[in-house]
Formats: C-alpha cells, sequence, structure tokens
C-alpha cells in the first residue's frame, strides 16, 4: 500500500517514513522453527492423520538410513498407543549404529541439522527437516517432551536417554533429565518416544500401508508394528542381502547455481581455483579445468574463496559451453528385479496374485548433474479387486509416497500409456487404467526433484518421464505376454480337460450302463489331441520350498524324442534336480535342460524337482520351453527362444524391441476388427 | 397301461442304444460325435400331413472334439443312464429333481435347469420318445380349465369324474401334467368351444360375468406361454370331441408366439408338434386391428419388442398374409394393447360387445 500513498500527494512522504519506521520495529529474525511452525503444511503436517502418519515416516526413513549406513539388516519397531481421542503416543525403535551422546539433542531438537545435506547420494531422509519437525511437532500439540534413548556400538559404552523440546525462536534444543542408563538386551541403536495430537486410520494413506509399501521395497527389513488396538503386525524380512551401499559423489557441475559454485568454493580446501575446479566436482579432467577458465577467463591460481559473483556467472557460462560426461552412476542403489519381485510377493501374498511381471530396472540417466534410475513392478490377477481403478505405488529412494498421487511424475507417466494394448481397461487410452493390478514404480536418485519439502510426490520433468515410460512398457510387455500365454494356456486347457476327465468318465459310465467292459482311450485320444502335452504343477511344500513336477504326454502316434528347459533360481535347487534321470546339465545362469528320449505314444513321463531357500517362489513353473520338436506338436511349453544358450543384455533388449514392433502390429490388427 | 408299459420299454431300449453308440465308437477309438435335428427357426418345415410345424433335414452336429461337446455327450450318457435307473424303479422325478440330482455328476453336472430341461428335449428328438415316457415332468404349470365340461382322472382314490363348474373351485380345474388317454378322459358335456386365454385377470373377469355358462364354453387359463400338457388337452378337445378352440390373448408380439405355439406348435419341441399343436385354433385377438377399431388405450412398443416383431417376419410360422399385415400394422403405428385395455368401455363390454361381435365374425357363434 505504501506506493499508492506516495502517488496520493504532499502529506505521502511524511506519512512513508513513519510507517517503515513502525515496520521496522517490528522486524526481526524470524527463525526456521519459527517459520515451520507457521508454516507446518509445507513439512506435510497438514491435518491430523497426516501428521500421525509423517511423524512416523521420518522416523522409520532415517532408522532404515542409520542401518544400511552402518552395515546392519534393519529391524525396526513402531508402536502406536491411543493415549485419548486425539492424543497418541508413539514409539520407533531400531537396530542402528545409534547416535553419540553429544550429537542426540541436535539431531533431534534442530532443524536442518544433518550428516547428508551437503552429501550427494540416494538417501531416504535428505534435508534434515524431518525428524525434528515431528519432535517440535509433538512440542507444539501436546506440550509434551519427546524422550529419546540410543546407545552405540562397544561393549563399553552405556545408553543415553533424554528429553527434548525444541525452542522455536532459537531453533536450539532444550534437554532435560538427560541420563546414562543401562539399555537391556540392546548392543545398539536409537528409540524415539513422543506425544502427538493426531487421528489414527486404516486403509489408504495409513501408517500400516506406509509400513506394508516399505516392507515392499525394504526386503531385507524386518518391520513391526503394534497398532492402537493392540494387534500386532510383522512384515518379516524375505532376503538377508543388503542393498549396495550407496557411493558418495562430488557435485556434478552440469545443473548447478551461481550460490552454489560460492558456496563450495568457499568451503573449499584447495589451494587455486583450477584445483577447485578439478578436485571438487566430478568429471572435470584436467584438460576441461583448462578450457574453462580460458573461456571464463577466470585466473585459475587464485584462491577459491575469492571467485567473485562475476567470476562464478562466468565459470556457469564456461561449463555450459564445454562437453562434460554425465555424473558417475554407481551412487545409486536400485532395489533390482529380483528383489523387487520378491518384496512384492512376500507382502502381497495375501492377495494371492496369479502373476508378478518381472520387474524392469533401467540402465542410470542423469539430467542437470543428478543421475536417477527408474524401476518399475506390476502385480496381476488373483484377489485384487479387478472393477477398479489399478493401485499404484509410488516410491522415491525406497521410500513410499502416500500423498498428492495426482502431482506426480509417476501418476502422470501411468496416465499417459495406452494400457488397452497390454491388457489392461482404459478409457481412450489414458488415465489410469483399471483392472486388477497393481502397479510399482520406484524412482532413485541423489536428489529426488520433490514438488514439495513434503516429498510426497515426484517432480516431472521430460527425461524422468521417459525413462517411467520405458520401464513401463517393458513390464507391461511382460503382462502381456503373460495373458496372451494364459489365453492360449485356457484354451487348450480344454482339450486336456476332455481327454483327461470328460471322456475317462463317460466311458466308465457307459461301460457301466451296458455292463461290458470299459474301453481302451488311448486311440481316441491321440485323435482329439494330437500333441506333446507338458503339464507344469507346483506343491507348495512350506514357505521356502516348492516341489515342481513336470508330466509330458505322448498324445501322438509315433515315440518322440526332445529336450526340455527351465531358468531355474540357482540357490534353490538341489540334488533333486540331478539326481532326474532325464537331467543333462545346467549352467552357473541357472539354465537347466532335461533330455526325453523315445517317448511311447499314449505314455507319459514326469520331470520333478525340488526348490528350497528364498528364492524358491520366485521361479513361474509356466516358463519351460522345449527343443527337438515341431512347435504345432507341443502344447503346455514354448519354443526353446533363439538367444537362450547367449549371454549378456545387449542381446536380449535387441529382440526385445524387435518383439514390440510386432506387437504393436497386431494390436492395431486386433482394434481394427474389434471396431467392426 | 400295456401300452404304457410299451413306451417305457421302448424308451428304455432307445436310452440304451444312444449310450451304446457314444460306446461303441470309443472302443473303435474314434472321437465320439452325435447328430441332433437343429432346434432353430431356421429348421421349422410346414407337415402337410399334419398341418403343423416340424423339424426340417438339417442337422447340427456334437464332438467330443470341443469341451461342450464333450460335457453334452456325457450328460446324455448320465441322464440316459438316470432314467432307465427311474423306470426300472417305476419312480419318477421332476425336471427340477434331475437338475438337483445332477450336482453328484462331476463334469456331467447341469449349470442351470435351461440346460437340462433343452437335454431333456434332446434326448426326445433322438429317440422319438416324450419326455413323459422317460418319466420326467415339468414343474406345476398353473393352467386351468373352467367350464361345463367332465374330466375323468386318476387321483390317489382311483379314477374320478369332476365337472369343471360343479366340482372345482373359482379358479377352475388344474391341468396334470399328464393327461393322455390311459389316466385321462375327456367328456365334453354340453361344451361348444374353446378359449384359451392368456392372462388371469380376464380369466377371472369372464368366469365372474358368466361367460361359459352363457355361450356354453370351455375356458383355459394359459398362464403365459402355455406348458405341453395344456397343449395337448387342447388339442385332445378339439380333435376327439370336435370342440372349435380360439385364443384370446394381450395385442402383443409376444402373444402372438403363444397363439403360433397352441396352433403351429412351438420350436422348441416341433418334434412332437403333432401332439401338441391345434392346427385348426383360431385367434380372437387383440390385433392390431382391434386396437384400431375398439380405440383402445396402448403402450409404445419398446426395442425388445420391435426386435420380437421382426424376428417373427422370418419366422416360418408367421409367413401367411393375416400374421404378415397384423404384424407390419403392429410395427407401422409402433403401439401394443392389453387384453383389459377394454375394460375403457366397463367391466361388461368384454363379454357384452367384444368376444360376441368377434366370435360372430369367426363363426363360432
Amino acid at each position: 500500500m505504501p506506493s499508492d500513498e506516495v502517488t496520493n500527494g504532499d502529506a505521502a512522504p511524511k506519512k512513508k517514513t513513519a510507517t517503515a519506521v513502525k515496520l521496522a520495529s517490528k522486524q526481526q529474525e524470524i527463525s526456521v522453527t519459527e517459520f515451520f511452525e507457521k508454516n507446518k503444511q509445507i513439512l506435510g503436517f497438514d491435518s491430523r492423520s497426516k501428521s500421525l502418519l509423517m511423524g512416523i515416516k521420518e522416523a522409520v526413513d532415517n532408522s532404515l538410513d542409520a542401518c544400511e549406513e552402518a552395515g546392519f539388516l534393519p529391524d525396526v519397531q513402531v508402536s502406536i498407543e491411543r493415549l485419548n481421542d486425539e492424543d497418541y503416543r508413539i514409539s520407533i525403535e531400531d537396530n542402528g549404529p545409534g547416535i553419540v551422546h553429544k550429537m542426540m539433542p541436535n539431531v533431534f531438537g534442530r532443524l536442518l541439522y544433518g550428516s547428508r545435506f551437503h552429501a550427494l547420494r540416494q538417501s531416504r531422509g535428505q534435508q534434515g527437516i524431518g525428524i525434528s519437525a515431528t519432535v517440535m511437532y509433538g512440542n507444539i500439540t501436546t506440550g509434551k517432551p519427546a524422550h529419546v534413548m540410543s546407545k552405540i556400538e562397544g561393549d563399553d559404552e552405556v545408553a543415553w536417554g533424554m528429553d527434548i523440546v525444541i525452542d522455536t525462536k532459537t531453533n536450539r534444543p532444550i534437554v532435560t533429565n538427560d541420563k546414562a542408563f543401562t539399555w537391556e538386551g540392546k548392543e545398539h541403536g536409537t528409540k524415539i518416544e513422543y506425544t502427538i495430537k493426531g487421528r489414527y486410520i486404516t486403509g489408504k494413506q495409513s501408517v500400516f500401508e506406509y509400513l506394508k509399501d516399505t516392507a515392499i521395497v525394504n526386503p531385507h527389513a524386518e518391520i513391526t508394528f503394534h497398532d492402537p488396538d493392540g494387534t500386532k503386525y510383522v512384515f518379516e524380512r524375505a532376503t538377508d542381502i543388503m542393498p549396495p551401499k550407496p557411493k558418495e559423489i562430488k557435485p556434478h557441475p552440469e545443473g548447478m547455481e551461481i550460490g552454489d559454485i560460492l558456496k563450495y568454493a568457499s568451503n573449499s580446501a584447495q589451494k587455486t581455483v583450477r584445483a577447485f575446479l578439478k578436485n571438487d566436482f566430478s568429471r572435470i579432467t584436467d584438460r576441461l579445468a583448462t578450457e574453462i577458465l580460458e573461456k571464463s577467463k577466470v585466473d585459475g591460481d587464485k584462491k577459491p574463496e575469492k571467485i567473485t559473483r562475476e567470476d562464478a556467472i562466468a565459470i556457469l557460462a564456461a561449463i555450459k559451453t564445454v562437453k562434460i560426461m554425465a555424473p558417475p552412476t554407481d551412487c545409486l542403489s536400485p532395489i533390482g528385479d529380483t528383489l523387487i519381485k520378491k518384496g512384492l510377493m512376500h507382502v502381497l501374498d495375501g492377495l494371492r496374485p496369479d502373476y508378478y511381471a518381472t520387474p524392469v530396472t533401467r540402465s542410470p540417466k542423469a539430467v542437470n548433474g543428478n543421475p536417477f534410475i527408474v524401476e518399475a513392478g506390476i502385480v496381476y490377477g488373483g484377489d485384487i479387486p479387478s472393477d477398479s481403478q489399478v493401485q499404484i505405488l509410488r516410491f522415491a529412494n525406497r521410500v513410499p509416497l502416500l500423498y498428492q498421487q495426482g502431482a506426480c511424475a509417476i501418476t502422470k507417466a501411468i496416465s499417459e500409456m495406452d494400457w488397452r494394448r497390454y491388457g489392461l481397461e482404459q478409457r481412450g487410452g489414458k488415465g489410469i487404467p483399471f483392472g486388477p493390478a497393481i502397479i510399482l514404480v520406484h524412482v532413485a536418485s541423489t536428489k529426488v526433484p520433490f514438488t514439495s519439502e513434503g516429498k510426497e510426490a515426484i517432480a516431472s520433468f521430460p527425461e524422468l518421464q521417459s525413462e517411467i515410460g520405458l520401464a513401463l512398457r517393458l513390464c507391461a510387455r511382460n503382462l502381456k505376454s503373460h495373458l496372451n500365454k494364459l489365453e492360449r494356456k485356457k484354451k487348450t486347457h480344454a482339450k486336456f480337460e476332455i481327454v483327461q476327465e470328460i471322456l475317462p468318465d463317460m466311458a466308465q459310465k457307459a461301460a457301466a450302463h451296458l455292463n461290458r467292459p470299459v474301453p481302451n482311450l488311448d486311440m481316441t485320444i491321440t485323435r482329439i489331441m494330437n500333441v506333446v502335452w507338458v503339464e507344469p504343477s507346483v506343491k507348495k511344500v512350506d514357505k521356502k520350498t516348492r516341489d515342481v513336477t513336470y508330466t509330458v504326454y505322448n498324445y501322438t502316434n509315433l515315440p518322440r524324442s526332445f529336450r526340455l528347459h527351465a531358468q531355474l533360481p540357482r540357490e534353490a535347487v538341489n540334488l533333486t534336480l540331478f539326481s532326474n534321470p532325464m537331467f543333462i546339465d545346467m549352467n552357473d545362469e541357472g539354465k537347466a535342460n532335461w533330455e526325453v528320449t523315445d517317448l511311447q505314444p499314449s505314455k507319459h513321463i514326469q520331470v520333478s524337482f525340488e526348490l528350497k531357500g528364498d528364492m524358491a517362489d520366485t521361479f513361474d513353473a509356466d516358463d519351460i520351453y522345449f527343443s527337438g520338436l515341431n512347435p504345432a506338436m507341443v502344447m503346455g511349453a514354448d519354443m526353446l527362444p533363439g538367444d537362450w544358450g547367449i549371454k549378456g543384455m545387449e542381446i536380449t533388449q535387441t529382440d526385445e524391441e524387435d518383439y514390440v514392433e510386432d506387437e504393436e502390429e497386431e494390436t492395431t490388427e486386433a482394434e481394427d476388427l474389434d471396431d467392426e | 397301461m400295456t401300452t404304457n408299459e410299451n413306451r417305457q420299454q421302448l424308451a428304455q431300449e432307445s436310452l440304451t442304444g444312444v449310450v451304446e453308440r457314444i460306446y461303441d465308437q470309443l472302443d473303435d477309438g474314434q472321437i465320439p460325435t452325435m447328430e441332433l435335428p437343429l432346434r432353430s427357426k431356421r429348421n421349422i418345415e410346414f407337415d402337410p400331413q399334419h398341418n403343423v410345424w416340424k423339424y426340417g433335414d438339417l442337422k447340427t452336429s456334437r464332438s467330443a472334439k470341443t469341451v461342450n461337446g464333450a460335457v453334452m455327450m456325457l450328460r446324455t450318457v448320465y441322464t440316459a443312464d438316470f432314467i432307465n435307473e427311474m423306470i426300472r424303479e417305476n419312480k419318477s422325478s421332476t425336471l427340477r429333481e434331475m437338475y438337483y440330482i445332477s450336482e453328484g455328476w462331476n463334469n456331467a453336472k447341469f449349470h442351470s435347469q435351461d440346460e437340462s430341461n433343452l437335454l431333456a428335449e434332446d434326448l426326445e428328438t433322438i429317440t422319438h420318445c416324450m419326455r413323459e415316457d422317460f418319466k420326467l415332468r415339468p414343474e406345476e404349470s398353473g393352467a386351468h380349465v373352467y367350464g361345463d365340461v367332465n374330466f375323468t382322472t386318476m387321483t390317489k382314490k382311483g379314477m374320478k369324474t369332476m365337472n369343471c363348474v360343479d366340482d372345482v373351485s373359482e379358479a377352475g380345474f388344474a391341468v396334470p401334467y399328464k393327461v393322455e388317454e390311459d389316466t385321462f378322459q375327456i367328456d365334453p358335456g354340453n361344451a361348444k368351444f374353446v378359449m384359451a386365454i392368456e392372462t388371469g385377470g380376464m380369466y377371472a373377469r369372464l368366469i365372474e360375468n358368466g361367460f361359459p355358462e352363457k355361450y356354453d364354453c370351455v375356458l383355459v387359463h394359459l398362464s403365459g406361454q402355455p406348458a405341453r400338457s395344456t397343449r395337448r388337452l387342447i388339442k385332445r378337445m378339439n380333435e376327439e370331441h370336435n370342440l372349435p378352440v380360439t385364443v384370446f390373448t394381450d395385442g402383443d408380439p409376444w402373444s402372438f408366439r403363444i397363439y403360433a405355439s397352441v396352433a403351429y406348435g412351438a420350436i422348441k419341441t416341433a418334434h412332437i408338434s403333432e401332439y401338441l399343436a391345434t392346427p385348426t385354433a383360431q385367434f380372437i385377438g387383440v390385433t392390431a386391428s382391434d386396437i384400431l377399431n375398439y380405440d383402445l388405450p396402448t403402450d409404445k412398443l419398446n426395442d425388445k419388442d420391435v426386435g420380437a416383431l421382426n424376428a417373427e417376419l422370418s419366422d416360418p410360422r408367421f409367413t401367411d398374409e393375416f400374421w404378415v399385415n397384423e404384424i407390419q400394422a403392429m410395427l407401422g403405428m409402433g403401439k401394443k394393447s392389453e387384453q383389459q385395455a377394454l375394460a375403457k368401455y366397463g367391466l361388461d363390454y368384454v363379454t357384452d360387445t367384444y368376444l360376441p361381435e368377434k366370435l360372430t365374425d369367426m363363426g363360432v357363434l
């Protein structure tokens, strides 16, 4: 309003001074803490039910990060106790490395304090706002301090416990009751307890949902949850394999802002600007450093802290004109196709899905100096509701995203795909598809571009969008070929039913009625079938044991010799495989071969073996191949693909690209027919 | 009684023959197949000998190569076995009971009663026997007779004669599922003609107004599409006792089909049309021209009605001039009407004016 008053006449300048003075008396430093207190929604504390979830999410994220960093298989326990209608007592305990006594107040009681803020590495928490914001939110809403306990590794270490309140004016922790104690049975780890105003809900966007989704993408973690009604849920560890520890990388020059350069320069330990460029950034070689210095006309021998704003602008401009290699991508830790499948199977088994499409992990890409990886998986059928929209599980750096689905790049990529050609319903080929499916997408990056500080949705940019699209398409193609197979199987299986059940029943009943001997059906069956039939069956002996049996029937009128092939999870096979008389060999990829010689007409044989261990359930018995017979003569198994014996991804990839085109043509034709 | 036993003997042998053919094909290493007349309106032909519509020469074949074919044949074997057992033990069952009994037949189990009804009809066409010979009976159809006619029929206390005015309730005499000569005899008494009526409302109106007594008429309430025994009873009254038969229905496409099944034979039972159809039965109405002439209240034809009318145009039974004109007239005005719409002119109008007028025109009165 002052500008209006200026134009309003003579009295204005006087008045304006007065206003400015008045304002100046009110102006004071607003602490970050105070700012956040007034803008809780930025951190995601905008509703009671969400606040409850956000606190737990921050704590669990930190616990998992800490455990992985220390190389411990995470064991996280979450419990919620209802004190009254609105107040809840929350506790989260982990078996992480613990926090040294002196640092505890700052970790839990100071916003924007953390070890990871300056590091470029894939981690769950990034800004160091989360857990302390939770502590603060609890303080504000209930007036009660948070209680923190921690013990670090070592026989002579004691555990420390303290109450923490955040002073919102100074952004400093106020500690009371700081005491050492003996933590019975605890080798190392941290536990935080706090009271918070919230609302406990079940279903979508609930704590349970969040923990379940977390368990899917963290199959190496065991998560225990005590809900307010006294029910205990355990998401058991599905694998003992720790994800590889993400490496820290230096910042990549692309995508840097002026402020970043100035900040790095002032903190640099290097003696010269040239050394600063070469050593403090990734992918800048000697030659590149020289080129940048020449183009920017900055003195390469002066001290880095002497870099001016103008220098920084010139250096940035020069960086844009030189060709710099993309950042290294080994700093990322994707979950990997096997473990995604494992995690999905482990957690979703109650829905008894028919099919887990082989998950896809794309190779890393980089944009603006930030490397990222996209992974996708699809679960189909079983008890997953088929009349509603598919469920989307979004993850960023192994953290489930539960809110703002509509604003997320993942949702956008899913909506822009035409799912109809992959066997899901979708009105007009756009939007979230319908059908009995769950779609999982995981984006891992050193810096996931979230749309807000609450880390609820991933911001969209073209490169990410297209990577998600590619991952989904690959995965959807697996689904489609499975559905096609299923369709084929259903058709062919009808015949199997005729010869296996209906005809024998008919023969028996007719014979009994006429009081004659039961006729031999071999000839009739051969006439109806005229194929070699492969019938897979899997028996679940216990959680980690599967008995796989292939029964092969010769329904033709000549003796047949052929081979069978399957790719088995190597870790899960045992003597039962090798001792089968038809078994020939298995290579180090787990590709196993069997030989069947002279199977007589109307006879059948059985190839069976046991799979045992963590990976036993990842084998899909329908993935059985044959060779040595005309494909028209075999049902229940696929012709051995030409690249079966060849190792390496590149060849597979090329084949798959070809396959896409074929399939698209097919789909178009099919759609044309539909229109008629 | 002996004819009855003979018929059942014949049924038993025919059914065993069906099973035998399947057995022999299996024993010979063949894929079992079965041929049946095609049971659709495409395969309906006029039989000049009986003046009714019967199945033509088109055949459909069933093969155990397909699941449907194999299952149907399996059911045939199970059903034949079941019927023969019933005949041997002198029992009978309803079609619905057979449907439930099939629960224990594994792969041969019926999934709906329509399936079991169709199979029973299949067996009739293959063996040239009647469902009644198989000891299968339908549910109570709800059909009733009212009028001065005497039926002598088998009861728990032996054969008994009943007059369909004096010895029955207001609703009339309930038609049993089997009305063959051996257990059911007809004495027409003073009756002059038979009127088959579609709706219960009109049937009750005519009784209340004393129409049967006044015109010596036998009323038969069809209760929708008439059951076999109802049609057989009408046929016997017409054929054995020379009573003219008239049919009085609503004025809509579905009612035309009710008349067709009484007069020409139904498509589903065309293999026994000569037992069931009364070729001389006359249609009273409500016709399309009645709707115009009597200015009756109407409803609009819906899509299904229009579809049914168009289907009737390609139904060989409706190819005569009268029906082509009626169907086209109804399509043209796009309207249908009910029997009870005549009440527009008062409750007595139908008995005092409409029916006497129509019946006089037709030469029945």
